[in-house]
């Protein structure tokens, strides 16, 4: 930097012409531009086409003096900064502060003095460039700002077409998404599935901005995709941790809640992973918590994920209210957050006839101080609705058989070690989900797929006897093992063969499933003392999977010493449309 | 009462040093602004104006400490401040004191010049 050395434009205002003379002079000698007037007037005058570096004026001037001429040419000079250096004889320290507080940046007192005025000219001129220089970035950062804003508005309306909010706007649904950041990592999802009822999706991206808003499509996109086709709720919640496990970078991933409404059953299923308690209210009064059991999304591979769904029943004007971080991490002007305590107090204090939701928001605006609009939050409530009520959304999915593949055959086989790494299930679903019929049996479907894939794996080509299930030790002995074996297959093979036809009132769908392994005693399976009713007591880990089997599929039967089991499916269009009898 | 002295001559010889060819016009001008200075205290003093002998009082002591004046800068700074405290009275006897020191000022520096 040789600020010093650089030719400034100067101005000088002083009635005395011999102390003009001076400056003049001096200033020229320094290599300056000089232009000099004789009172304060003249110099505005002169400062309105001059453009200045730096201006010197005398205080005590006549006409105009130099504190009236430096607020007017502070004033001209609007955001530039132009320092004003007053010039005095004034010797007492009030007088000199008044200057200062004037307007003006320094003073020089005479006499003058060469090697003062030589300093603080450079030192002045480096201030003035520091100056131009944050101006210059200021306004390059806010046009790179606008810049920004622009583009994330085209992408949010990219963002919106494929992250819709689906059936958010139903009547049931009553939600809050923060409008202060187009992409803040919230995401908040609602679809209806064919078979009645909804699925809704809330999370949280660690992150913010675009890393989020990318992560955020593909799960939009298996959400609406696997909901509409019928997927559960675990199904679609494997999918997307699948998903968001290899498309997100490690450290990043998205506390979310996935929950399954089903008006005709009454009953809520919810997986929480990673955000805060939601409340289900009860509507005879008192609330049940929905905490998080499990890790976010995006964390655990597909073999260590655990897509298991809480269970509550519920009446008809029961609600649930789940939200994102932000809600505990607002923040009043103390730097305070909001908060556990502060929300169930909250809610303990609520007028019965308040929507919960807007109770919470209100308390949380009454904190912060904020306005809406400005906040991070996420929030959705959802009650529950006689079934009849939620109808419209399944109608428009087509029922009919005819519609969509009806009449098919395929086989698919898994060998060696992709056997160890890749479940062929989602896939075979998948194909099954294409006949429109079979969308709200996907359910059903699932669990004799995985039953029959289980039983090959593990009983067939992996050799492991199921007693090893029936005590708790054998248990862990028995995923020890299997996880060591699957590590060393080779020459194996699981094969299945999807057989589907239709019928008069629906169609039939034949599944088998071959293995290459030497075959297990399907007939002790039966055994009487492994009951089908029974999913919590801890003595019965085995055999259930056939139990299960057989109530669903409607024959099942071992050829090739068990080491190919075929089933029939058979199902039926709905006799009961959803919403007949409701206009 | 005024122990400083007539010329600085260090502070004069570093005008000279910056002003060069100019040196001449800056006396000049110097010497003329002073006897316009001398006439408006006498004229305010006259109109009973103490602000306006205040001010030229200021002004004067300003360029005189600028060009090496220090004792004629220190009694203006005198009638200055007799301005300032509307004691007219006392400004006879100080401009009279100005203007001797000022010829004699003026004698030294047309001798620089010459």
């Amino acid at each position: 930097m040789t600020g010093e050395n650089h030719a400034l434009r100067i101005l000088i205002a002083d009635d005395s012409d011999s102390d003009r003379l001076i400056l003049k002079t001096l200033m020229k000698r320094l290599g300056h531009q000089v232009r000099a007037a004789a009172n304060g007037s003249e110099a505005v005058a002169i400062f309105a086409d001059y453009q200045a570096d730096i201006v010197l004026l005398d205080v005590l001037m006549p006409i105009m003096d130099g504190i009236t001429a430096a607020r007017k040419i502070k004033d001209m000079a609007g955001e530039e900064w132009v320092p004003v250096i007053f010039l005095t004889s004034l010797t007492d320290s009030s007088a000199l502060a008044r200057c200062l507080d004037a307007g003006g940046d320094d003073f020089l007192t005479k006499p003058y003095n060469k090697v003062i005025i030589q300093a603080k000219l450079g030192a002045f001129n480096r201030m003035r460039q520091m100056h131009q220089t944050l101006s210059q970035q200021r306004d390059l950062i806010s046009e790179r700002n606008r810049q920004l804003l622009e583009e994330q508005q085209l992408a949010k309306r990219v963002f919106d077409n494929i992250a819709h909010t689906g059936c958010l706007d139903a009547d049931n649904i009553r939600s809050h998404v923060s409008p202060l950041s187009i992409f803040n990592g919230d995401i908040l999802f609602a679809c209806p599935r064919p078979a009645g009822g909804m699925h809704v999706l809330i999370g949280d991206f660690t992150g913010h901005g675009l890393p989020a808003a990318i992560g955020a499509l593909p799960i939009a996109e298996i959400f609406y995709g696997m909901t509409s086709m019928g997927f559960s709720g675990s199904d679609v919640l494997r999918e997307i941790n699948d998903k968001s496990g290899r498309i997100l970078p490690t450290g990043m991933f998205c506390c979310a809640a996935m929950i399954q409404a089903d008006f005709q059953l009454n009953q809520l299923r919810i997986w929480n992973g990673g955000l805060p308690d939601g409340v289900l209210f009860r509507k005879g009064g008192g609330r049940d918590l929905v905490i998080s059991r499990h890790l976010p999304l995006g964390v655990l591979n597909a073999s260590r994920f655990d897509a298991a769904m809480d269970v509550f029943h519920t009446s008809a004007g029961d609600t649930l209210l789940m939200m994102t971080d932000g809600v505990l991490e607002a923040e009043n002007e103390e730097a305070e957050r909001f908060g556990e305590d502060r929300l169930k107090h909250a809610l303990d204090v609520a007028p019965d006839a308040e929507a919960p939701i807007d109770t919470l928001l209100g308390a949380i605006r009454s904190f912060t101080g904020e306005q809406s609009g400005q906040d991070d939050l996420t929030l959705v409530s959802l009650e529950m609705v006689v079934a009849s009520q939620f109808h419209e959304a399944a109608e428009r999915l087509p029922q009919s058989a005819l519609k969509g593949p009806a009449q098919w055959y395929c086989v698919y086989e898994v060998r060696d070690d992709t056997l160890a790494q890749f479940s062929p299930l989602p896939l075979l679903l998948h194909i099954c989900m294409e006949v429109p019929g079979l969308r709200r049996k996907s359910a059903d479907i699932y669990t004799l797929l995985s039953e029959l894939y289980t039983n090959a794996l593990e009983h067939g080509v992996l050799d492991l006897s199921s007693d090893l299930k029936t005590s708790p030790d054998g248990f862990s002995y028995y995923y020890s093992e299997r996880e060591r074996r699957l590590e060393n297959v080779t020459g194996h093979f699981i094969r299945f063969a999807l057989t589907h036809s239709t019928t008069l009132n629906g169609g039939q769908l034949t599944i088998t499933c071959e293995d290459s392994g030497r075959g297990f005693d399907h007939g002790r399976q039966f055994a009487p003392e492994s009951p089908v009713d029974s999913d919590s007591s801890e003595a019965k880990y085995s055999g259930r999977g056939l139990l299960l089997m057989q109530k669903l599929g409607h024959s099942l039967c071992y050829s090739e010493y068990g080491s190919r089991a075929e089933i029939v499916y058979d199902w039926a269009l709905a006799t009961k449309q959803p919403g007949v009898g409701h206009e | 009462m005024n122990d400083k002295p007539h010329l600085d001559e260090e502070a004069l010889t570093e005008l000279q040093d910056v002003m060069e060819d100019e040196f001449d016009v800056l006396i000049e001008t110097y010497l003329k602004d002073s006897s316009d200075r001398i006439r408006h205290l006498r004229s305010a003093i006259d109109t009973s104006d103490a602000d306006a002998f205040a001010k030229a009082a200021h002004s004067f002591k300003g360029s005189s400490v600028n060009i090496g004046a220090p004792r004629l800068g220190a009694l203006c700074l005198k009638a200055e401040e007799a301005g300032k405290g509307n004691r007219l009275n006392e400004a006879v006897e100080v401009v009279d004191a100005i203007e001797s020191e000022f010829q004699c000022v003026e004698q030294t520096l047309k001798r620089f010049i010459a």
